[in-house]
């Protein structure tokens, strides 16, 4: 596939109807014009000190991994406002919003996350805001959607498809084909057409430049392993960035497999799909040999996505990162032993992320250190995890 | 050899008409019974075929066509059980051109060299990509013109003359000029395109402009043709008439044979 607009390697692209292409053009030319302008540097770094509460924690696990040969550290953007690392990106996004005149944001969502900090953003700077959400995510991320609509954002259910974060962007990009003029569509990964995954990397880079200057303060040398979780993969391309030329330093991204990678029902885009064109850009796609697009299954919304962003594919293709599956099972248990061995309580997404570096760090040979990008928090989940999760109260009163 | 577009439109030329293009979805809401859809819209007097293969994530199309996508799919229609329904009425209508249009990832599903063969095996004329915009067309004209198939682009409501000049270069067969903003649907109406934009594109050397989304009535048919097009298409309108009457095979081909030659009426001056 010749790629002519944000190519990596040989994927990304520019892959939308016509009328699309001015609008994200304009996006383009915003975005770079935004970058080598001070004042919009200094207008973000302050939003991300002052209002989302950067930087947040580079925290090593006391407990966690310590019968282990590995040091365990948890990049918090739990802690970020918002209740995950969506915040950055959106806030960039929406300064960039306001330069271009747009006065109303439209989002997807699948967990609820990107939604929670786009309406974070619409009230901030006094944007109308609406945010597209499946019917089986408002489902099962109910808080999330009472949050959005308290903040003054409209939810629009969607019923289409499998009712998921694949439909929600489906409707977004409909919606931008005609609201174009002063509406600027707030993509929440590094999936989607250019310059969307350039713009999502670069605003979301601050998670690794810190986990950089962190770890290097803690142990006076660079990891030996990044973990981050994979839907779209923003988190994970936001620790990865600052790293990516550090050779020593393993990617490795954590994708859903859901039942078991054996099975149909996961999300484990690259592990188990091939290369398509899927909202925009040409990367790797859960599909059918026709082209036709597979649902996704994760217990986690926020991953449970057939695509994932052209960056991570490139990744994947030349060698540089890894890519593995966690079960929605292994999730939910690192979800409990987090919260219980440390107090910190995980979203599902990244409990995915922590599952494998926790299997790593048991099968480790020689002294690690390792970094986990705790990419949100889990309050969303209680109500999805509670069936799942037997909780031992004998020992109460 | 003149191409069947060529062949249409320089014959309804020397009429003084214009072209009318119905649009339906193959395999919608079986296979058998879109053969039968197919049959009627040529005999009841359609000048060309636009025909859309199904696909899960169709982004440009509004809710009509997407529900069309899904009858079809949940019929059990493959990309190749619908390229042989064209195969067979290709053979039974050797002159009216047919036009696909398709997104991107079914080009690409069995490989993009052998989606244009079977595409030009089956009697396609032109494919157009809903989700392939001119700057990202590069490696699907190139296996259309290897396999000998025209490539469709369309002009966009915001289309600035530059584009105007460079989809008149690029798009053969014909222009697909779009009657307005948004995905495709009936609901919300065209407005007549600029003749100052179709002026532009036919002194830039383009093949013959023909106007969709939003074309639902014998008047939008008169409005694009007197703007300067070659042409309409209805697609949702069509479509509707196949929703609103599944069960009853035989209406559903009355109304559709009642709607295509109201509006293949109004293109005769």
């Amino acid at each position: 596939m010749k790629i002519t607009k944000g190519a990596f390697g040989e994927f990304g692209g520019m892959f939308v109807p016509e009328i699309l292409v001015p609008t994200l053009l304009e996006l383009e030319r915003a975005f770079e014009d935004a970058q080598n302008d001070p004042a919009f540097k200094a207008e973000f770094d302050g939003l991300l000190k002052e209002y989302a509460g950067r930087e947040t924690p580079l925290y090593r696990c006391r407990n966690l991994a310590s019968d282990t040969k590995v040091k365990l550290y948890l990049k918090r953007e739990d802690l970020l406002h918002g209740g995950a690392h969506k915040t950055n990106q959106v806030l960039g996004q929406a300064l960039l919003a306001r330069r271009m005149g747009k006065t109303r944001l439209i989002a997807e969502t699948g967990a609820g996350q990107h939604g929670v900090a786009t309406a974070i953003a619409g009230a901030l700077f006094k944007m109308k805001t609406r945010v597209y959400m499946g019917s089986k995510d408002m489902a099962r991320q109910a808080p999330n959607v009472f949050r959005m609509r308290l903040m003054g954002t409209e939810v629009v259910p969607v019923e289409t498809g499998s009712r998921g974060l694949k439909d929600a962007i489906n409707e977004a990009l409909r919606d931008w084909a005609s609201s174009y003029g002063d509406t600027h569509y707030l993509l929440g990964t590094v999936a989607g057409p250019h310059p969307f995954p350039m713009i999502v990397r670069e605003f979301q880079r601050v998670i690794g430049r810190e986990a950089k200057k962190q770890i290097l303060e803690a142990e006076g040398r660079l990891p030996d392993a990044v973990f981050a979780c994979v839907g779209g993969g923003s988190n994970a391309m936001g620790i990865f960035a600052d790293f990516i030329d550090e050779a020593s330093v393993r990617l490795i991204g954590v994708e859903p497999a859901g039942h078991g990678l054996h099975t149909e029902k996961h999300g484990a885009t690259i592990e188990k799909g091939r290369p398509g064109i899927l909202h925009g850009s040409y990367s790797y796609v859960l599909q059918d040999d026709d082209g036709q697009i597979r649902e996704s299954h994760s217990i986690s919304a926020g991953l449970d996505y057939p695509g994932v962003g052209a960056q991570h594919s490139y990744l994947h293709s030349i060698g540089r990162a890894s890519y593995v599956g966690v079960t929605d099972q292994e999730a939910l248990d690192a979800f409990a032993l987090l919260s219980r061995e440390e107090g910190i309580i995980p979203a599902l997404e990244s409990a995915h992320a922590l599952s494998h570096a926790l299997k790593c760090a048991r099968a480790a040979a020689t002294e690690q250190v390792y970094i986990v990008n705790i990419s949100g928090r889990g309050d969303k989940d209680m109500e999805q995890v509670m069936p799942y999760i037997n909780i031992d109260t004998k020992g109460d009163a | 050899m003149s191409s069947r577009y060529e062949d249409m439109f320089a014959k309804l030329k020397t009429k003084g008409e214009g072209a009318f293009i119905p649009f339906v979805t193959i395999g919608d809401p079986s296979i058998e019974k879109s053969e039968a859809v197919i049959e009627t819209l040529i005999e009841s007097g359609a000048d060309a075929l636009e025909l859309g293969l199904p696909f899960s994530d169709p982004v440009a199309d509004g809710v009509v066509i997407q529900a069309a996508a899904n009858r079809a799919l949940n019929a059990g229609s493959t990309t190749d059980a619908c390229l042989d329904v064209l195969a067979r009425a290709r053979k039974r209508h050797p002159d009216i051109p047919f036009g696909l249009l398709v997104y991107a990832n079914l080009v690409l599903g069995r490989g993009m060299e052998r989606f244009y063969a079977r595409a030009l095996e089956c009697g396609v004329d032109s494919v157009l990509v809903a989700d392939v915009p001119a700057l990202s067309s590069d490696s699907f004209t190139t296996f259309a013109n290897a396999a000998g198939v025209d490539s469709v682009f369309i002009v966009p409501p915001n289309a600035d003359d530059a584009k105007l000049r460079e989809i008149a270069k690029i798009s053969k067969g014909y222009v697909y000029f779009l009657g307005r903003a948004g995905v495709t649907g009936a609901e919300r109406e065209m407005t007549a395109p600029l003749s100052s934009k179709i002026t532009l594109l036919k002194e830039a050397g383009s093949a013959p402009v023909v106007v969709g989304f939003g074309i639902s009535r014998p008047e939008h048919v008169k409005a694009c043709l007197k703007a300067g097009a070659d042409g309409a298409i209805a697609g949702s309108a069509t479509v509707s008439i196949i929703a609103d009457n599944l069960g009853d095979d035989q209406k559903t081909c009355a109304r559709l044979a009642q709607f295509v030659k109201s509006m293949k009426a109004a293109t005769v001056a």
